[in-house]
């Protein structure tokens, strides 16, 4: 009776761990700054962490399958770039805005399916390990952004996909919506669905799930086709944002951001074990954490470190757990 | 754990006293001494103005800078200064800081939109001839450059590069650019490309790097290969300036950046008892050389 209600209580601090962090940090935000309750404030949060959110709930599933992805921040340049010529190639063709919008997203979509695609048959057909393939295509994708964009930027030369990246449909960002509307398809998906265990127990063990018959290859690489359809998404959402794309400047340091989400939401980096509302609420504790920073004013040059403690917190409760 | 909760939440809805009124300043990046010395500027004039100066780093991430401005608007201060990372991508910022009537001042670099009461900056192109004349003068109208090009797509190292360029080919047609790299305003990078070039490149009489990071790596490249080439640089950091007068590098386009931060706040103060201009007002800083005639 005893070892059932620890085995209990331990399911529930797993679950409930990163959304009591949160919690916790999100009142003493609150105490530091007069500001941060403000519901515009919390708004603000919520769209600013929603670009490496939705990139961070794709990287979950390659994390869960074993994997990494480092390439996603370039991807995000090198999709949105392509979006944007897209969109203003359409604006020029006489095509209706609404079209024109359409197009890019579409082709967002397309492109982000089409690069991670390219990452997991690099990995899983070239047998590569996939530290090294996404470094190397991390390097890819940014080039082509520069070379396309001759190291400046994709500027949008439509109205309606700028004001959609500033809308806010019943007083929310468009952003935040897509984030947990993902969020809600992408947990269902890997809680109750085959493919969901399916990439759970490669994770956990690659071989023993080779056995169980599972097609880990397969499994592999739709996480990857994954994390580049939620780049997709992503990278159009940051081009509406800024009605632009910089070749050079969009997307920086988004891969660890976003993996570090995943972490603090308490994904095993180990693979095999994680929760995808884990991952929103870990989008959303470094987004709580940058805010709080520059609400209570601390150097900037004391911020990383901040970051760096909650991180390494995150990985060594997960230690402890296992 | 849920009486830890409890605690801070009362303690939360309590909540401190709000803080007085203050100036923010968005830097694209703490990381270099130009912008660190713009920010001590800044300080030293809010200083003497009485006024809270809150500096943020947007660490050169354009969707960082955004969230700091938008953090700024909500800590309700009453001028925003932004030296912005991107022209474009720091539109939508400055369009919130204005729908929230908090005015915007520019400093150094321009912002392509919304609306802007000043833009406080040096003109790039000028420094960029500057230095040219300066080089063409030193090698005597003719010699062999090479051109160290700061982070592709910025404002600074195209303006730059166009000047210099543009001077070059216009009154100083003996000397030829044979290199042109980027090492993205990197003082490491500054050095590994210079060494790389030392290799390709046997003759080589000068260098212009656009900024002085760059430049000081390649001061470190050049002594290690014992040949004698002169350096231009441009910023007039600390250690640029002490190089200069050690006879390292040949001259540095001091671009005040002090005088930069110490004119956004006196602007951003004076915006706090009058009202904006009715469309952007530039305001120019004056450019300088720094040389040392006792070098050979």
């Amino acid at each position: 009776m005893n070892a059932v209600l620890q085995g209990f209580r331990r399911i529930e601090k797993e679950r409930y761990a990163a959304f009591a962090a949160l919690a916790i940090l999100s009142i003493l935000s609150a105490i530091l700054s007069p500001f941060f309750l403000q519901p515009q404030n919390l708004l603000n949060i919520v769209r600013q962490v929603s670009y490496t959110g939705i990139i961070a709930l794709g990287m979950t599933f390659v994390i869960v399958s074993g994997g990494i992805d480092l390439s996603v921040g370039s991807m995000a340049a090198f999709v949105g770039s392509l979006a944007v010529i897209t969109l203003n190639a359409s604006v020029n063709a006489g095509l209706p805005e609404w079209v024109a919008v359409a197009a890019a997203v579409v082709c967002a979509v397309l492109v982000g399916v089409a690069c991670g695609l390219a990452n997991g048959v690099l990995v899983t057909k070239g047998r590569i390990a996939p530290f090294i393939v996404t470094l190397g295509t991390m390097a890819l994708f940014r080039s082509l952004s520069l070379y396309m964009g001759n190291a400046g930027e994709f500027r949008s030369e439509s109205m309606v996909f700028g004001e959609l990246g500033s809308s806010a449909p019943l007083g929310v960002p468009l952003p935040a919506f897509i984030l947990i509307g993902l969020a809600g398809a992408l947990s269902f998906v890997f809680t109750r669905t085959r493919y969901g265990r399916y990439v759970r127990a490669v994770g956990s063990n690659a071989r023993v799930a080779r056995y169980s018959a599972i097609d880990v290859d397969t499994t592999r690489l739709l996480a990857y086709a994954l994390v580049g359809l939620m780049v997709g998404v992503s990278a159009v959402l940051i081009a509406m944002r800024f009605n632009s794309v910089g070749s050079s400047t969009v997307g920086i340091n988004y891969e660890l951001d976003a993996i570090a989400a995943v972490i603090i939401g308490g994904t095993s980096m180990a693979g095999g074990r994680g929760t995808v509302w884990g991952t929103v609420v870990g989008a959303i504790t470094l987004g709580v954490i940058n805010n709080m920073l520059n609400m209570v004013g601390i150097s900037p040059y004391l911020q990383g470190t901040v970051k760096g403690l909650v991180i390494i917190g995150a990985v060594f409760i997960q230690r402890q757990r296992q | 754990m849920s009486r830890v909760l409890v605690v801070l939440t009362s303690l939360a809805l309590a909540g401190p006293a709000l803080a007085k009124d203050a100036i923010g300043l968005s830097v694209s990046t703490l990381n270099n001494p130009f912008f660190v010395t713009l920010r001590d500027g800044a300080k030293a004039a809010a200083a003497k103005a009485g006024v809270d100066l809150v500096v943020l780093d947007a660490q050169d991430k354009v969707d960082k800078q955004v969230a700091d401005i938008e953090d700024l608007v909500q800590r309700k201060v009453k001028v925003v200064l932004v030296n912005p990372t991107d022209a474009a991508a720091v539109v939508p910022a400055i369009e919130r800081a204005n729908a929230a009537k908090i005015p915007v001042i520019t400093v150094d670099r321009a912002a392509s939109g919304g609306k802007v009461a000043y833009h406080i900056a040096s003109d790039n192109v000028a420094g960029g001839k500057l230095a040219a004349d300066f080089l063409c003068k030193l090698l005597g109208g003719k010699g062999n450059v090479v051109e160290l090009e700061g982070i592709p797509g910025s404002s600074a190292a195209r303006d730059r590069g166009k000047g210099f360029n543009d001077e070059l080919k216009a009154r100083c047609k003996g000397v030829t650019v044979v290199a042109r790299q980027t090492a993205n305003f990197d003082r490491g990078q500054g050095l590994s490309v210079m060494e790389n070039v030392l290799q390709a490149q046997r003759a080589i009489d000068a260098v212009f790097a656009h900024n002085d990071e760059m430049a000081l790596g390649a001061v470190q490249a050049i002594q290690a290969s014992g040949r004698p080439i002169k350096v231009v640089g441009f910023d007039a950091t600390d250690d640029a300036v002490k190089a200069v007068n050690a006879c390292k590098m040949a001259a540095t386009v001091a671009q005040q950046p002090a005088e930069m931060g110490r004119l956004a706040v006196e602007k951003a103060a004076a915006l706090l008892k009058g009202t904006a201009p009715a469309k952007t007002e530039f305001i120019p800083v004056a450019l300088k050389l720094v040389s040392n005639a006792s070098c050979k």
